[in-house]
Parts: structure tokens; C-alpha cells; sequence
């Protein structure tokens, strides 16, 4: 026994050596505020980025038209003004003296130039679409059929760019500080897209060399990259505060280092043992004790994330009447306020529309919404209803992907359907993300599947359109109402937001009938923060808002 | 994903691998009658050498083809639920040739491989930049946990075999025992929430550069299941070689107690340890990840599990040619030790 314990003795020996040389870096009081991030997928072009890692970067060293308050409004930065008498031709006028933080000015053709960009066919960009209601879009985003005649899995002749313009012709620069916007159709709350990322504007420098920018952007937002290796790669990007910035976003502190995490858990613990300031995301291993771990630092409330599933209209049994009927008994045989209790111990909170609580306009009474109510003697009944038109056999399953979390949660709902309804479900997991949607595009599923939604922006029209609009881009289970399709074009022409709002309500209510997708919950903002920094708080989109956050 | 990275049964390796070596040894035992050994080494080693070739294509283009295989396309899964339209998907592919057949796919790889070019990730980086930065660390945190399960598993081996029912040997067995069972995970929880959150001695998280002294608690961790076989293997070995003939011829001889158990017993005893720690450095090369994982070190395993994720078959198969080359490497230079230790083979000279 006594070599054991020298053994280990001298294992100790070595760790306490080993900490006396990394307290260096823990023992830091600087207002360098250090929060967890994931390396970019792509280079940190705006409008190339598309997801979250590259997404909160982007968002700090860039400062587009108008950014995003907390609460979901948007605020003026480089716009003076955004105005338009008819919803569709907008005037936007620039404040003078923003610069690059390479001293260029921020001019109109900085906008202009950034979007056309974006826009064009050939660039392949990510975020292309961001365009598609400016008039001209067309010819940019202009494809051909495949001169060899090539085909994709489905047969389709595949599509090459064939641009009939390299810019859009409905952006019109009329001088520095001001340009024009047309839009193929109204749209009375086009300015609330305006905050996100991909509307940014880029320097001149960028259009020399696009993927040397993109390594070391320049951007004219709070923050700027700490020199040239600022961005470690797979490691973390060092961001110092903006000498030139001069907008509503001016940081509270000295600057602000992503470090890039691939677990939350890791992250977690780092927050514990104050190697990290802000998390941005509770994991699912500490949401049992993040409350008594974080007594005064942590968030937990609904956003902008809208959880699902849906049951595709091609499947015999889930079409017509009949799949009326069904998805209306499956969505009452979900227990959401227990699932969302037990299974994620309240970081989700059930669903009561098709849009989230911290959008403008969302609304809590629906007309119609009771049937996201758990109700099992009325599921059982409308089943029933629906087994007389066709009685139903076989196996009931949802496709979710196993590399997210959502093996527990998927069981607990075919659970509850199953021990409601009496029918036999199962969960069906596919190996990668890819390859649940490589089925989900061709249409080859065999029961629901799990969908989601975060948004882009916050406005009720991003949460619907893109989903269950005819033909729309993410309508993968083929959902398509008329009824449904007018009102959206009403609430897009809407010369008000009042106006559109009500319309999108509406819409909303036809949604409710339908059911083409079952709502479940919504995502909560969860993150926990240690005791050497102060005012944080959480944007619309579950981000923090850097800028405010203090060390004490 | 632990199941995956975890190493098969180390004891049935090291026989087949122990009995491997007794094949191997008796034929260079019958060409040393007539042959000069120096020559006899280095024909040896050449052709051990040139086995690399056909193991580098293979795997390559194994691996190349298992992730070539994985279900889903890659470029759309980039988007998430939002894909950009069909024209600009179709332009990314052809930018990382993934709209060409799998062969077309793999021998411009390989064509770009022998020039120096590895290929490109998705975030547009050089896949050799990403080698330079991951594997040095991984190596780093590598061979500190191969120095700790060595120093301390034979050390400890040692002490239990030669005290073989005492005590100490009991308590060996029982904490080996209780590593092997642990999984590594909890482990490195537990080693993570003492040390880095309650104690605060060691940071909880390795930083970017993840220097030598950060890495020492992942070290520990990531070093403690091969320890614990290590010290098993000791024990067994030493115990078993203190009933052998040689030691009882040395001991008759009359010297001195120190002398037999560190020149005869021991020495004699590390040829299966020695031939497990060649077999762990792939092991602990690849096994990292869920170490890395824990203590986010930006490493090789973790790199190439995201590349997985991503099917980003360059990355994969240049990450994987390298370690195939290092487990080669590694097991010639355990067998080259081989000879070295064998008493045996020195005789025959």
C-alpha cells in the first residue's frame, strides 16, 4: 500500500507543477470576455455563412443596416433611415462617417456591391436566397440544364448557372449615402430582415480576394479581428473591440475571444472551474443541477426555435380527410408538458402556434390551438373516425437523425402515441443529419419525421413561408392549401405590420386545421455565466448580447 | 462512439502478437546459422518498410470508400434545413469533385497526394494545415500518457509480482481491476470535477496551444486503462519468469537479489509490455477522443470525427494514411525492441 501511494503522490507532484504554469492564463482580470463558439464551416464571408459558429462571429465584426435589440426589434446602426410609401420600392439613406476598421468608408455601393454578391448564381453563396424578393434575383440566380446532359439520383437533368446578369437591377445607387431598393412584391416588413448577417456590407478589399477575406475579414462592426491569426483555426478567434464603430452596439468591455468547444459539457465544466466566462448552452448532462451550480447566472426561456414533427402527405393513411383526422389525433396524443418537463427538465416549453413567444405578434390563443392540448379521449375518438375511412396497419415511426440529440425525446413521443392510440411507434433513427434529409428531398419516407425551425430573422413570415408555403424550399413533406397560400401573400403585400400580423394569424389558423407539421415545443435559451462578469443577457436568437456583458 | 474507438481485447492482441513474434524469430533464428545478422536486419526492415506500400493503398482506399459510402450528401447537409438552391449545391460540389464517380474521386486524391496537396475542408482550409496543428498536440498528449502507463504500470507491475499475495499485490489487482471496468469517460469526469472545478490545480479545459503542463491530467486519464494492463501483464510476466530456470541459475550463481530482478527478471518481462505499448501508441493515437472530447483538446481524434460528421473524405483518409503509417512504424520498431530484449536471440549470435 505504501508505493501505491507514493505512486500517486508523485502524479499529484506533477499536476501541482503543472498548474503553476498554467495559472497564467486563468488568473487573467483583463475585460477580455471568453465565451464558447464552434469553428466557422466556412470562411467568414456574410453572406456565406449559415449557420451559428460562423453566425455569432460574423454578427460581431459586421454591422449592417439596422441590427437586433433584445427584444426582437430592430434598431437603426448604419441606416439613417429605411422608407418606402408602397412596401416595395425602399429608400435607404446611410449615416455619414462609418468606416471600415481599414479606414474605407461605408458607402451604398459597400451595401449594393455586398449583396449583388451574395446574389450571384456563380459565387455560391449559402445565403443567396436572402435576395430572392429583390427584383433581378432571376437573372442572377439564373441556371440551365447540364450541357452533358448529367442527372442527379432522381433522374433530374442537373442545373448549372447560366447568370443573365452579374447584378440585380432593383438595387440602384443614387449617391454615397443613399440607394434604392425594388422589390418583385410588397413586403411591409422587408426591414426587419435587414439585421440579419448576410445583408452586411463588405469593403472593397473583399471583391480582390474573396477567400483570402474570408480568413481575415474586415468589417466595420463593434468588434475586429485581434490581427492577422486572430482566427485559430478549430481553436478559437480573438476579437478586440472597434476603435471606429460608432453604432448601438458599442461594447462594455475590452474585446471578446470565441474559443471553440466541441462538447457543451467540456464548456460546461469550464464555466465551473472559471476557465470560461458565458456558455451558451446548458448541457443536457447538467440540466438537473445548472440551478443550484449557477444560482444568479443562468438564463432559461423561450426563443426563436421552433420544434416539431411532421407527417408527410404522400404516405397512404396521412392525405385527405383521412390525414386530416390522424395528425389531429396524434397531435392530442402528445403529453408536451410532461415530455418537456421529464425528458428536458423545462428547457423546452410546449408549443401553442407555429412560430415562437419572442417573435412580434405571436399569440398564445389561436383559434384552434386546443388541439396542441394533450386530450387522449379525443385523439382516441377522431383515430377511430379515421379508421373508418381506412383502417390503419403496420408500424408508426418518426425519422430523427442520431447524431443530434433527439433519440430520448422521439421515444417519448411515440411513446405517449403509443400508449394513447394503441398502435405500435417507434422512433427510426438515420445515421447523419445528411442523410435523414437526403430522404426527406426525395420523398421516400415511411412515417414523420422530425423537423425544426430556427429563424433568421424575427418576423412571423420567416417561421411560415419557408415551411408550408406550395413548392417552398423546406416544404420536403409536400404540404399545399390555397387557403393558406393567400394569406401569406396577403400578410407579404400588407402595406402595415399590423396588418400583416393579422394576416399571418390567420394563416396560422388554417395551419391549426391542417396540422402539416405537429408542434411540439419550443427551444429555451439556456446558458449559465460565472461570477467575474456581469449583464449578461440573451438576444432574440439564444446569442448572447457580447457587447453588454461586463467583468466585474 | 466509445464502442467504436475502443480498443479490441488488449490480452488476446498481445498473444497473437507475442505468437507472431515466436514465428517471426525462429525463422531469422535459422537464417542467422549461415547469414550475417547485420544484413539479416537490415533485409528485415526493408521489407517491412516496402509491406508499408500496399497497407497505405488499401487503407486509403478503404477508408476513402467507407466515407464515400456514408448515407446523405454532404454539401446539403452543410445547410441544415435551409439549402441554398440546387445550382449553387451542385457548383460546391464540383468544387470538392464530389460530383465525379468514386474511382475519379479517389485517384485525383491520391494524384493530389503525391504532389503535396491534401485536399481542402469545407471551411476552405488546406487539409495539411489542419495535420500541423492537430497532430502535434495529439502526439504531445500521446506520448506523455504512454510515458505515465509505462513508468507507473511496470513500476507498479514490478512491486506486485515480485510481492505476488501480499498486500500491495491485492490492492494492485483491485484498482487495475476497477480501471479496466470504469469506462474512460467517467474517468476523466470525475479527474475533471476534482481537480479543475473543486481543487482548481489543473485548468478544466486544455487552452489553444495546449501546452505540456495542461495536458497532464488528460495524460493521466487517457493513460489509466493501458496502466491498468500494463501492471497486469508486469505482474503475470515477472511472477511467471521468477519460477524460470535462468533465475534460478542466476541466483545459484550468487548475485545479488537487485541484480537478478532487474537484469534477468525484469528485462525478460517487458518483451510482452513492450510489445503492448507499440500496439497502445495507435491505440492512444486514435483512442484520444473521447479524452479530447472532455478536456477539448483540438486533436486528431476529435478532428477526424467531425470530418466523419461532415464527409470530408480528404481530411478522413489523409488523417488515417498518417496513422496507418505511424502503427506500422510503431509495430517495426516494437519488433526491432523484440530482438533487442530477447535474450534468446542475442545467444544466437
Amino acid at each position: 500500500m505504501g508505493i501505491v501511494a507514493i505512486a500517486l503522490a508523485s502524479t499529484g507532484a506533477l499536476m501541482l507543477a503543472g498548474c503553476a504554469g498554467g495559472g497564467a492564463t486563468t488568473g487573467d482580470d483583463s475585460a477580455i470576455i471568453t465565451t464558447n463558439g464552434s469553428e466557422p464551416q466556412m470562411s467568414l464571408i456574410p453572406t456565406n455563412t449559415t449557420e451559428a459558429g460562423g453566425g455569432k462571429i460574423v454578427t460581431s465584426i459586421f454591422a449592417g443596416l439596422v441590427s437586433y435589440s433584445e427584444a426582437g426589434g430592430i434598431e437603426n446602426e448604419v441606416a439613417e433611415s429605411i422608407e418606402s410609401d408602397d412596401a416595395t420600392t425602399w429608400t435607404v439613406s446611410l449615416k455619414d462617417g462609418w468606416t471600415f476598421s481599414n479606414d474605407e468608408p461605408v458607402t451604398a455601393s459597400s451595401f449594393v456591391d455586398a449583396w449583388n454578391y451574395g446574389a450571384l448564381v456563380t459565387n455560391a453563396q449559402g445565403s443567396s436566397y436572402f435576395f430572392d424578393n429583390i427584383v433581378g434575383y432571376s437573372d442572377v440566380s439564373n441556371t440551365k440544364d447540364d450541357p452533358t446532359g448529367a442527372t442527379d439520383d432522381a433522374g433530374q437533368v442537373l442545373q448549372v448557372p447560366d447568370p443573365l446578369a452579374e447584378t440585380m437591377s432593383g438595387l440602384k445607387v443614387v449617391d454615397d449615402t443613399t440607394f434604392t431598393v425594388e422589390l418583385a412584391g410588397t413586403e411591409a416588413d422587408w426591414p426587419l430582415r435587414l439585421g440579419y448577417s448576410a445583408f452586411s456590407p463588405l469593403p472593397a478589399v473583399a471583391f480582390e480576394d474573396m477567400d483570402a477575406f474570408g480568413q481575415n475579414p474586415v468589417g466595420n462592426g463593434p468588434y475586429m479581428l485581434a490581427g492577422e491569426d486572430a482566427w485559430q483555426h478549430d481553436v478559437q478567434i480573438e476579437l478586440v473591440t472597434n476603435p471606429d464603430y460608432s453604432g448601438v452596439r458599442t461594447p462594455k468591455n475590452d474585446g471578446l475571444t470565441i474559443v471553440f468547444f466541441a462538447s457543451f459539457d467540456a464548456g460546461y465544466a469550464a464555466v465551473q472551474g472559471g476557465d470560461l466566462d458565458v456558455l451558451d448552452q446548458i448541457p443536457e448532462a447538467a440540466l438537473a443541477t445548472y440551478e443550484s451550480d449557477f444560482p444568479d447566472s443562468f438564463v432559461n426561456e423561450p426563443a426563436a426555435v421552433f420544434q416539431a414533427f411532421n407527417m408527410p402527405y404522400y404516405l397512404e393513411h396521412w392525405s385527405g380527410e383521412e390525414g386530416k383526422l390522424r395528425r389531429a389525433a396524434l397531435s392530442m396524443a402528445i403529453d408536451r408538458a410532461e415530455i418537456t418537463d421529464v425528458v428536458f427538465q423545462g428547457t423546452r416549453t410546449p408549443a401553442t402556434d407555429f412560430t415562437s413567444p419572442v417573435i412580434d405578434g405571436y399569440s398564445d390563443s389561436l383559434e384552434g390551438s386546443e388541439v396542441l392540448d394533450f386530450n387522449p379521449e379525443e385523439a382516441v375518438a377522431l383515430w377511430a373516425q379515421a379508421d373508418a375511412i381506412s383502417p390503419y396497419t403496420g408500424t408508426f415511426d418518426i425519422a430523427y437523425n442520431a447524431d443530434g440529440p433527439h433519440q430520448v425525446w422521439v421515444d417519448a413521443v411515440v411513446n405517449s402515441v403509443k400508449n394513447t392510440l394503441g398502435i405500435n411507434a417507434v422512433g427510426k433513427p438515420y445515421p447523419t443529419f445528411a442523410a435523414s434529409i437526403d430522404d426527406r428531398e426525395a420523398q421516400t419516407l415511411t412515417g414523420g419525421t422530425r423537423s425544426g425551425w430556427l429563424a433568421d430573422y424575427p418576423s412571423l413570415y420567416n417561421f411560415l413561408a419557408p415551411l408550408y408555403q406550395t413548392g417552398a424550399g423546406s416544404n420536403y413533406e409536400g404540404y399545399s392549401s390555397e387557403e393558406f397560400d393567400t394569406l401569406l401573400k396577403g400578410g407579404a403585400a400588407a402595406s402595415s405590420v399590423e396588418d400583416a400580423t393579422a394576416k399571418y394569424v390567420e394563416a396560422q389558423e388554417v395551419l391549426l386545421q391542417d396540422l402539416p407539421t405537429i408542434p411540439l415545443w419550443y427551444q429555451n435559451t439556456s446558458g449559465v455565466w460565472s461570477d467575474s462578469v456581469s449583464n449578461v443577457e440573451f438576444g432574440w436568437d439564444s446569442v448572447p448580447l457580447y457587447y453588454a456583458i461586463t467583468r466585474n | 462512439m466509445i464502442a467504436i474507438f475502443h480498443a479490441p481485447d488488449f490480452r488476446r492482441v498481445v498473444q497473437h502478437r507475442v505468437d507472431q513474434h515466436r514465428v517471426v524469430k525462429n525463422r531469422i533464428d535459422q537464417h542467422r546459422v549461415d547469414q550475417a545478422p547485420g544484413y539479416l536486419m537490415l533485409w528485415y526492415t526493408g521489407k517491412r518498410l516496402l509491406q508499408m506500400i500496399p497497407v497505405f493503398f488499401g487503407a486509403t482506399f478503404l477508408i476513402y470508400f467507407m466515407v464515400f459510402s456514408l448515407p446523405g450528401d454532404p454539401v446539403a447537409a452543410l445547410y441544415g434545413d435551409r439549402p441554398p438552391s440546387a445550382a449553387v449545391l451542385s457548383q460546391i460540389r464540383a468544387e470538392y469533385n464530389l460530383d465525379k464517380p468514386f474511382i475519379v474521386q479517389y485517384l485525383l486524391y491520391i494524384g493530389n497526394f503525391f504532389q503535396g496537396d491534401l485536399g481542402t475542408t469545407y471551411s476552405g482550409r488546406s487539409v495539411s494545415d489542419v495535420m500541423a496543428s492537430a497532430f502535434p498536440i495529439t502526439a504531445r498528449l500521446a506520448m506523455l500518457a504512454l510515458a505515465f502507463e509505462a513508468f507507473f504500470g511496470i513500476f507498479v507491475g514490478l512491486i506486485a509480482g515480485l510481492r505476488k499475495g501480499k498486500l500491495f499485490d491485492a490492492s494492485a489487482l483491485v484498482v487495475s481491476l476497477l480501471l479496466i471496468s470504469v469506462p474512460t469517460f467517467v474517468i476523466g469526469f470525475v479527474l475533471q470535477f476534482v481537480f479543475g472545478v473543486q481543487l482548481g490545480w489543473a485548468r478544466t479545459t486544455v487552452s489553444g496551444a495546449a501546452p505540456l503542463d495542461e495536458l497532464i491530467l488528460p495524460a493521466l486519464v487517457l493513460a489509466s486503462v493501458s496502466f491498468a494492463y500494463i501492471v497486469r501483464l508486469t505482474r503475470a510476466s515477472v511472477s511467471d519468469n521468477l519460477n524460470a530456470d535462468f533465475v534460478r541459475t542466476a541466483t545459484a550463481k550468487g548475485l545479488s537479489r537487485p541484480r537478478v530482478v532487474t537484469v534477468h527478471v525484469l528485462r525478460n518481462s517487458l518483451v510482452p509490455v513492450i510489445t503492448f505499448l507499440g500496439v497502445d501508441i495507435g491505440s492512444l493515437m486514435v483512442g484520444a477522443i473521447v479524452t479530447e472530447g472532455i478536456f477539448n483538446i483540438n486533436g486528431v481524434g476529435g478532428t477526424v470525427f467531425k470530418a466523419i460528421r461532415l464527409g470530408e473524405g480528404p481530411t478522413v483518409v489523409s488523417f488515417i494514411a498518417v496513422m496507418v503509417v505511424i502503427f506500422v512504424l510503431a509495430n517495426l520498431l516494437v519488433d526491432l525492441l523484440y530482438a533487442a530484449l530477447d535474450p534468446r536471440i542475442r545467444y544466437a549470435k
